[in-house]
């Protein structure tokens, strides 16, 4: 799921050859000309069909097809690779409102959710103000910073694990030299969690920044400079002046990293496979679980649907959003 | 502002104040966020080139007395690396390069060709980016297996291939195309396809470059889908391997475990580092073109 609402796309000014009757011509020859239209229209509908019939018919296969038949089978109490199934209504969302494990998930969700987002957010726009000072050499620290977010979850994942090592990474070692011993990362609780929250806001924060850059490099200088004059601090400025100004980028961020969030499997699944003992099973990571793990493809299509539902809200406000035009200075 | 010619208005005493050497303390942040950030990375790559008497060392050693690539060596005796790489890189390029195709085509039809219901069409693409894949997954994966295409590379390749965002970002560029170039193109009897390769596809250059480089990133780095099609080592991608190796040596082996890491995260970060202005473009197009 990708956003792309803050791009406006200019109004199509129309196809060039829509055919209009000029008028007083004679009528033999405005029948020529509606035949030749007509035919103009035949070999276009011929080029359309041979040039954007395959990726649509693409999309319909595999993105519009199994998205009803998701929502079907999420009334059937059906396993993987059954034959059978039975139908039972809403009777999987009920029960996903009633499990016990629900409101694990759910919390686990929110909290890695608010975690990532908001430190990706905060942290993101640090490194942006830093960055877009004249330093030398800030385009190295500008790729350091953005190389983690090309890399691929899953190794991602691995090679955190290693840092997080109780005994041999490279976490104990530092935290040793200020004299504190490590957690246990991997089984004590709540720190599988806070561990894979800190490898996302890894992963993510150079794209954060960058984003942010972009913002704060269209922040007008004649804007700081009257801040300045007027006397005002630099943090004044950035709080007043700056950062109202980036209220598009940070609504834009907000929604992009909320999707991606929400959405994110492979480091879990890399670290923490959802454990111990459920501690790192967000909401997405449940579906596969119940899918691909217990077999229950029925149920697990209900949990999709209702991280479906969730998904689609955050991207109907961000569209209402952006439809009240934001306002740039 | 017209200060351009005038070097004593008050337009130039700002640069001027701006040009002041940064206090240190922002070259201390910068430095210490660059080493925080880049050391995992390096920590990564020395750590494949250790010992296991190195890797288990206290208190740690950064670098190897003598790097060797025996844990590659061992990676690859306990998985088929080299056959992982050219199933990575193989997907990879045909997925890519047919994304891309894809995604032209179907923009060019949707900007240059004048056909019933091209808005309605336009819609069906673009609201696709807001289905997410977690949806779509479990009938898809009912259906490749109905076909047989479970193991197979098609089964891995095919139900991804449909081209939404690339659609999106060529069918923003077209509109921004000359129009008077390919009405003189057609004035000259040059037909869709001549048009398209011999007109549009030059002109858009920086806009192919995004598409297909962000298709190669998200390809290379595509883990769920294809771990759920493949269970058959001689068929699976990099990413795919790694869980592999990971279930088989464990976590008692790490110097394997980051030599096989290594070969998962290096082409693609070499990618970056070559191509970082037309791959960065790419990522974050969307959010900058508004």
């Amino acid at each position: 799921m990708t956003t792309i609402a803050t791009t406006r796309a200019p109004e199509d000014p129309g196809a060039p050859h829509a055919g209009s009757a000029a008028p007083e011509r004679t009528e033999p020859q405005r029948l020529r000309r509606s035949r030749l239209a007509a035919g103009r229209r035949r070999t276009a509908l011929l080029w359309a069909l041979l040039l954007a019939g395959p990726n649509i018919a693409l999309l319909l296969v595999f993105v519009y097809r199994p998205l009803v038949e998701s929502l079907y089978l999420s009334t059937l109490q059906w396993n993987l690779g059954s034959p059978t199934a039975r139908f039972v209504g809403l009777g999987n969302y009920v029960e996903w409102f009633t499990a016990p494990t629900t409101g694990r998930i759910v919390l686990t969700t929110l909290v890695f959710t608010v975690a990532t987002v908001g430190g990706a957010m905060v942290l993101g726009l640090g490194l942006a103000l830093l960055l877009n000072r004249r330093l030398r050499g800030r385009g190295i620290a500008r790729t350091v910073a953005f190389a983690p977010y090309v890399l691929g979850g899953f190794a991602v994942g691995i090679l955190w694990l290693f840092m997080f090592d109780p005994r041999y990474g490279l976490i104990q070692e530092l935290l040793g030299w200020v004299g504190i011993a490590s957690p246990q990362w991997y089984t004590g609780r709540p720190w599988p969690l806070v561990m894979v929250i800190v490898v996302y806001l890894w992963k993510n924060l150079g794209y954060v920044a960058l984003i942010y850059l972009a913002g704060l490099q269209a922040v007008p200088q004649d804007l700081k400079d009257a801040a300045a004059l007027d006397g005002a601090s630099a943090a004044r400025t950035l709080r007043s002046v700056v950062l109202p100004l980036l209220t598009p980028t940070t609504f834009f961020l907000l929604v992009t990293m909320l999707l991606s969030s929400l959405q994110s499997f492979d480091t879990i699944k890399a670290m923490t496979q959802g454990g111990p003992l459920g501690s790192t099973t967000t909401l997405m990571y449940s579906i596969y679980v119940e899918s691909f793990v217990n077999g229950r493809a029925g149920y697990a299509s209900a949990v999709a649907t209702i991280l479906f539902l969730v998904l689609l809200a955050v991207t109907a406000v961000q569209l209402r959003f952006v439809q009240q035009k934001v306002h740039y200075a | 502002m017209t200060a351009t010619t005038l070097p004593q208005t008050a337009g130039s005493t700002a640069p001027a104040r701006r040009r002041r050497p940064p206090r240190l303390g922002g070259y201390v942040t910068m430095i210490f966020a660059t080493l925080v950030l880049g050391a995992p990375l390096l920590w990564m790559a020395l750590a494949s080139l250790k010992a296991p008497d190195e890797l288990y060392q206290v208190p740690l050693q950064w670098f190897p007395a003598q790097p060797d690539l025996d844990n590659y060596a061992q990676a690859a005796g306990a998985i088929p690396l080299g056959r992982l790489l050219v199933n990575s890189i193989g997907l990879t390029v045909v997925g890519a390069g047919l994304k891309v195709a894809l995604g032209l085509c179907c923009a060019y039809a949707l900007v240059f060709l004048d056909f019933p219901f091209r808005k309605v069409v336009f819609g069906l693409v673009i609201a696709t980016l807001m289905i997410p894949p977690q949806i779509t997954i479990i009938p898809n994966y009912t259906l490749v297996a109905s076909l047989g295409w479970l193991n197979t590379y098609q089964g891995i390749l095919v139900p991804g291939l449909a081209s939404a965002f690339g659609t999106f970002l060529f069918r923003q560029h077209f509109l921004t195309l000359p129009r008077t170039v390919l009405e003189a193109a057609e004035l000259d009897g040059a037909g869709h396809w001549r048009k398209l390769w011999r007109f549009v596809v030059p002109m858009s250059t920086p806009t192919l470059a995004a598409v297909a480089l962000v298709s190669v990133v998200t390809e290379w780095n595509d883990y769920l889908w294809p771990f759920l099609v493949v269970d058959d080592p001689s068929k699976m991608t990099l990413p795919v391997g790694l869980t592999l190796l990971q279930n088989t040596d464990g976590m008692t082996n790490w110097g394997v475990l980051l030599a096989a890491t290594v070969v998962v995260t290096l082409p693609i970060l070499l990618v970056f580092l070559v191509l970082q202005r037309r791959l960065v473009a790419g990522l974050t197009a969307g959010a900058v073109t508004g």
